[in-house]
């Protein structure tokens, strides 16, 4: 994500600075034109005795969180949605995450995201899997109906296999029972 | 193509053989079991000891929750040959039967020379003509690393003897194992039932999931995550040949082998729900067996070949379901309990193993599919993935025992249970073997 971020700016940056070249060079007055002229010149006249230094500065610029946020509000940082026991609903609590997201990808249409799904450790490990795999896709159902592609999604369940809580009480249940957004 | 290549490579395959052993652990004795005396072999040969045969025995007896061993303080005396044999004595404790042998070194360096006995104490001890005590008596040679399955094998015969049953000690388990301080922290291990002589047969990055034993006790069919996705393999345990066998968008799970070794029942969601299918191992060809919008999964055959069971959503909570494989009939087999899982049909055909919630709580459970009726064999709480060892004796199934998940034994009437801690790591999902030999 880092990377294509980087890359993101580049993009947005360059164009800009191209615009900044061009309107220097656009100034066609004839006047102005012999002005700078007679400028030049007499830098050049007194360049012996009246030396200047410039340095530059650097310009002010937002993490990449922070322009994120300043777009999508804080929620476009939160990746993970939970989900109670044998449940695939989503709670109003975690709607506002998926909206930043919906839009995140609306509006960058070449971006892929990745739902896995993930369940507590009650329960077969192979029933899991398919929970897991129901509250993945109740996601990509809620991001699709937010206008995000299909194939900008992709969908897999690991079940209980990679809890992020190793403890077996309910407070770690219910930080396994999951779903994570990666891009 | 190269990224694929790299990926296979990560993904050792290693026979090493691993450190760290399982233990078994009584967690509770048996009082209705058959008294046995399983005498302590004499050693015929120089220095220690190679084996100690009649502790392996009497552990093997003692699982199957058909046998109470006594312990070795009761023994009076300790013959290893039936010649001299006071069967009052033994009578007079309450012991049906003697298990006795000599160890000597054979001729040939590194091998054993073993002689074991079963005895009849109630017959020796009326002392009738022409009615012999000696039910068994064998002689075999044995190489130093094969005692151990050896001391197994004569736990078979003497089961077989005093049963009528065919024993099911000299058998295997394969189990998925998660050790977070390794490299590959997802790995496939195999051991003897009992837990010793574990082996690593792959290891991954990435999840690894269901193992199934072939029939002919060659192959094991499993779950990898090793592409960042599931896919099912097969893998050759002798060759360490693999075969991918599907790799469908979405769930590849749950694969369990038909009796005749020529079928894998699966769960696939390409079509949306998980749902059954069944593949031919060679040809590839799939057939869809279920087709609903509900979670269907866990399939596993009947002994007959001729139908699988099932976990279904279709009625609300998930319930284990039949169907039969030519007409497409199907029937609910569950009723009891808030949901049931995992259902396996023993190999006599007559119950039907499961994991069973109540009250919020996972347990392995046992039901007579004549009368329908449900006995709950464990008693902790997160009691999952139960496989039942080939002659109908004992399950193994997975467990939270001491903060650790590892695996545990119970006797198919719930009299004995034994805790099989792992040493490094979780472990979980066993699979028991077939008879291999």
């Amino acid at each position: 994500m880092n990377l294509s971020m980087i890359s993101k700016s580049l993009l947005i940056a360059l164009p800009m600075l191209a615009l900044g070249a061009c309107s220097s060079n656009s100034d066609s007055d004839a006047a102005s034109s012999e002005t700078n002229k007679a400028a030049t010149e007499e830098v050049v006249e007194n360049g012996a005795d009246n030396t200047v230094e410039t340095d530059v500065i650097e310009a002010v610029e937002l993490t990449e969180e922070e322009q994120l946020v300043q777009e999508y509000t804080w929620a476009i940082l939160e990746t993970t949605i939970n989900f109670e026991f044998d449940k695939s609903a989503i709670a109003p609590r975690f709607t506002k995450i998926l909206d930043a997201h919906a839009k995140f990808l609306v509006n960058n249409p070449e971006k892929a995201l990745t739902i896995e799904g993930h369940a507590d450790e009650k329960g077969t490990p192979e029933y899991n899997i398919a929970l897991g795999e129901r509250r993945a896709n109740s996601v990509s159902t809620y991001l699709e109906n937010m206008g995000v592609a299909t194939s900008q999604i992709s969908v897999v369940s690991y079940g209980e296999e990679k809890p992020v809580n190793l403890g077996h009480d309910t407070a770690a249940h219910a930080e396994n029972r999951r779903a994570e957004l990666t891009y | 193509m190269f990224v694929r290549l790299l990926l296979v490579i990560s993904l050792s395959i290693v026979s090493l053989q691993a450190s760290a052993r399982l233990e078994i652990l009584i967690t509770e004795g048996v009082s209705s079991a058959r008294p046995i005396a399983v005498i302590p072999f004499k050693w015929l040969g120089e220095g220690k000891k190679p084996q100690n045969f009649a502790k392996i025995i009497a552990s093997d007896l003692r699982s199957s929750g058909q046998f109470s061993p006594i312990s070795l303080d009761k023994m009076a005396k300790t013959p290893s040959n039936s010649q001299h044999i006071d069967y009052a004595l033994w009578h007079k404790i309450g012991v049906e039967a003697i298990v006795m042998g000599e160890v000597k070194p054979a001729t040939k360096a590194g091998k054993y020379t073993i002689t074991y006995e079963l005895l009849d104490v109630v017959t020796g001890n009326m002392g009738m003509a022409g009615y012999s005590p000696v039910m068994e008596k064998r002689r075999s040679t044995v190489k130093t690393k094969q005692l151990r399955q050896f001391a197994h094998r004569i736990s078979d015969v003497v089961y077989e003897k005093l049963t009528g049953d065919r024993g099911a000690f000299l058998t295997r388990i394969a189990y998925v194992a998660v050790d977070r301080k390794s490299s590959h922290p997802y790995q496939l291990r195999i051991s003897d039932y009992d837990g010793y002589g574990e082996k690593l047969v792959l290891r991954s990055k990435q999840p690894i999931m269901s193992p199934s034993w072939s029939p002919d006790g060659r192959k094991l069919a499993y779950v990898s995550f090793e592409k960042k996705r599931s896919q099912i393999y097969v893998q050759d345990l002798y060759t360490q040949k693999r075969e991918l066998m599907t790799s469908f968008p979405k769930i590849n799970g749950a694969p369990n082998w038909s009796p005749d070794g020529k079928q894998l029942a699966l769960v696939l969601s390409k079509d949306g729900q998980p749902e059954i299918y069944v593949l031919n191992v060679i040809t590839k060809a799939l057939k869809r067996i279920t087709r609903n919008r509900v979670i269907d999964t866990e399939p596993s055959w009947t002994p007959d070949g001729k139908s699988l069971i099932f976990s279904s959503e279709r009625g609300g909570r998930p319930q284990i379901y039949q169907v039969e494989l030519t007409s497409g009939k199907t029937k609910r087999l569950t009723w009891e309990g808030e949901m049931n899982l995992g259902g396996a049909i023993t190999p006599d055909g007559d119950s039907l193993v499961l994991v069973s919630r109540h009250n919020g709580n996972y347990k392995i459970s046992v039901q007579d599919l004549d009368s329908g009726e449900l006995r709950t064999l464990t008693k902790t709480q997160l009691d999952e993935s139960p496989s039942i060892a080939p002659n109908g004796s004992m399950i193994i199934y997975s467990t939270v025992y001491q903060g650790k998940k590892g695996l545990a034994l119970v006797s198919m009437d719930g009299r004995f249970k034994a805790n099989i801690p792992a040493k490094n790591g979780d472990v979980k999902s066993p699979a028991w073997s077939p008879f291999l030999n």
